[in-house]
């Protein structure tokens, strides 16, 4: 096996759970702090994505449109929770994931009536579309690079954020312990309001960046949510940290099975069975892993309450 | 009691007209209209509806009632509307489907109705051979074909090898199956994936360390469209070049991708420059109807309605007389690729062109014909058919 491909899929895995961990710090802040379930999350991404690309066809620069993008997924996912979330909090788990999926499906059929059920176009802007050398003789794609970049930057603001400021330290506050960071005077009502802009904003940089390597389309904040939910669940339920270690984890484990297990497999059994097999039990790997983290830390790696 | 009068009247007016109107035939379309596929699905539909509108909304002088319905690319979305026109709405005749996988979930049901199932494009190989029904009628091709010709066209360049890869599921195996039975060199790697899938990093890395001479890919949809990006934004376009069926080089595509589909070569049944009236009607028309080019799919949709046409007006509009309707369908139609006849089992008998992606000197990129691969060629299952 050669190393510029271990470093490519290294790579590969970095840029896709970078991402994934912008959808995870949202939600795994969400549940942990607020202690709510929300299947929505994924919803946001996709609004996300769906206004950058619109965006783009207004203003012809990605650049501009990204921006753009996230102040309104924002808005939208502060109004969410000041209109419908907000009634969530007390009630049960049940009835969360009920409410919640129920938007999903009415988010989905809005973006239907807006956009259509077309996939929209959405492509990378033309000064990043083409290959870099990285190593001599190894290219990698100018655009996924740029993604790696923002993410880095984007986990190092949100670090800062929860890190440094008063206002992370109210966060940190809630998610040991909602009702004593309550009684001692943190203002609970708002900073959920902020979190939430903060989640949707996450969210929207990353459909925004996804959007021209996947695809603007309807239902893709379910998939991706399903994935988000074992990140979580890997790195422990309301911390930050274990959201960017669990999420680094899932896409470097997923990017690499789809390419070595089959590649494995192939040594051993006949190129059929290769190839039907492989890609099945690519797909089940990051089920083990979770699987595997649950059975040795049911918390997850990094545990925010104690 | 003058009420009762007028009602009665009115009730007997109803009735001759009931009477009076001439039986409408009714097509069940269930196709992919939303998510990634939906570029194929709406193709094939505009294509379909353009033909019944030109024919005056009739089908072989009988008035056409189209129930579309959107299967989602979900096979139990699929099987529940399928359900719902055959046993609700007693359609005469099926279509619409684009992908193997869905129509492999409802074909038995639309057979054992003895409902005629006209394809306009999934062509699995399982019904080409030994489960291959009375009351089928592929207009496209069968799976494997584009791809045999595409490997027929690789052999002639002298690639020593070549790198595969599809989606995993019955249209991917019967691609690079059809592609390994004219191609004669090494195949290095055979790679499936999930079906859907739409980041091709760990795939396209895969590529690089294998360095083969030549790559293929059956990418149907949003999974072209996303594979082609990356691999050129990688840079291996630069280094291997890629062949492709023509379903991942049409205007769509074009439209989709850009300039870097520029040079590659592409199989197909269609093209849009065929010299024939048939063709030059439809993409003059679907032009000015949808204002966009017309793909292959568009084709294939258009030319469902036309065989349907034809097979109901030799029958002079007698729907119950379903052998002599299989027997008029098989014995072929004037199509968009002129004249075709079919086999047996229900798939075409025709030819198979090469195509190549040029920029001309005004900046359009169009998918040009190059030359013929195949002329008659019949799909590789049919001797294992028990129909005659």
């Amino acid at each position: 096996m050669p190393p510029s491909l271990l470093l490519e899929q290294l790579l590969n895995g970095l840029q896709f759970g970078l991402m994934l961990f912008l959808l995870a710090a949202g939600l795994t802040l969400v549940f942990g702090i607020m202690d709510m379930i929300n299947l929505a999350h994924g919803s946001l991404y996709m609004v996300g994505a769906y206004l950058t690309a619109t965006f783009v066809g207004l203003l012809g620069n990605f650049w501009l449109a990204v921006p753009l993008a996230v102040l309104g997924t924002a808005l939208i996912g502060m109004l969410l929770e000041l209109t419908v979330l907000r009634q969530l909090y007390r009630r049960d788990h049940l009835s969360q994931v009920l409410a919640t999926f129920a938007l999903i499906l009415i988010i989905n059929e809005v973006v239907r009536i807006i956009w259509g059920s077309q996939p929209l176009l959405l492509s990378a802007p033309e000064e990043l579309s083409g290959p870099v050398e990285i190593l001599p003789g190894l290219n990698y794609s100018a655009y996924r690079l740029t993604i790696i970049g923002v993410g880095l930057l984007v986990a190092g603001l949100l670090f800062w954020l929860v890190n440094r400021t008063r206002v992370g330290m109210w966060l940190r506050a809630g998610a040991s312990n909602r009702e004593m960071a309550q009684a001692m005077g943190v203002p609970i009502r708002p900073l959920f309001t902020l979190l939430f802009g903060v989640g949707a904003g996450l969210c929207a940089i990353a459909g925004a960046f996804l959007g021209p390597i996947l695809a603007v389309q309807i239902g893709m904040g379910e998939s991706i949510l399903i994935l988000a939910f074992v990140v979580i669940v890997i790195g422990g339920i309301g911390s930050i940290k274990g959201a960017l270690v669990g999420a680094l984890l899932v896409g470097i484990v997923d990017t690499a099975g789809r390419a070595f297990l089959p590649l494995l497999l192939s040594q051993v059994a006949p190129p059929e069975v290769a190839a039907n097999l492989g890609p099945a039990l690519a797909s089940i790997l990051i089920y083990l892993l979770m699987a595997a983290v649950l059975f040795f830390k049911p918390q997850g790696l990094f545990p925010a309450r104690t | 009691m003058r009420k009762a009068v007028w009602l009665l009247v009115l009730l007997a007016l109803g009735f001759s007209f009931a009477l009076a109107q001439p039986r409408t035939v009714k097509i069940g379309f269930v196709s992919t209209l939303s998510g990634g596929g939906a570029a194929l699905g709406i193709d094939v539909r505009d294509g379909f509806n353009l033909a019944i509108r030109l024919l005056g909304n009739q089908l072989g002088g009988l008035p056409v009632e189209v129930l579309a319905a959107d299967d989602q690319q979900n096979p139990d979305v699929a099987r529940q509307a399928v359900d719902r026109m055959l046993k609700r709405d007693r359609v005469d005749f099926m279509t619409g489907i684009i992908f193997s996988n869905i129509l492999l979930a409802v074909g038995e049901a639309i057979f054992e109705e003895k409902v005629f199932y006209i394809s306009p494009n999934a062509g699995p190989s399982e019904y080409a051979g030994e489960q291959c029904s009375p009351y089928f009628v592929n207009v496209a091709w069968q799976n494997d074909n584009l791809h045999e010709a595409m490997g027929q066209y690789v052999q002639t360049r002298r690639f020593e090898n070549v790198f595969l890869i599809a989606p995993n599921y019955p249209a991917g195996r019967d691609a690079l199956t059809g592609f390994k039975r004219f191609f004669k060199g090494r195949v290095v790697a055979e790679v499936y994936h999930r079906l859907n899938q739409l980041d091709f990093s760990a795939e396209i890395a895969q590529i690089r360390a294998v360095r083969p001479k030549a790559v293929y890919a059956f990418e149907p949809g949003a999974m072209g469209v996303n594979f082609i990006k990356q691999y050129a934004e990688s840079g291996l376009l630069r280094e291997v070049p890629l062949f492709l069926p023509g379903f991942s080089a049409d205007s769509d595509v074009i439209r989709a991708v850009g300039r870097a589909l520029v040079g590659i070569y592409n199989s197909s049944q269609w093209a849009l420059e065929l010299n024939n009236p048939v063709n030059q009607r439809f993409v003059e028309e679907f032009r000015k109807a949808y204002g966009r080019t017309p793909t292959l799919y568009a084709s294939q949709g258009y030319d469902a309605a036309l065989l349907l046409d034809t097979a109901i007006k030799a029958v002079g509009g007698d729907l119950s007389k379903k052998d002599e309707l299989r027997k008029t369908m098989l014995a072929g139609f004037n199509s968009t690729r002129g004249p075709i006849k079919f086999s047996p089992n229900g798939y075409p008998i025709q030819n198979y062109y090469l195509r190549q992606v040029v920029q001309q000197p005004n900046g359009e990129i169009v998918n040009r014909l190059v030359g013929t691969i195949f002329t008659n060629h019949r799909d590789a299952y049919v001797d294992r058919c028990r129909l005659r």
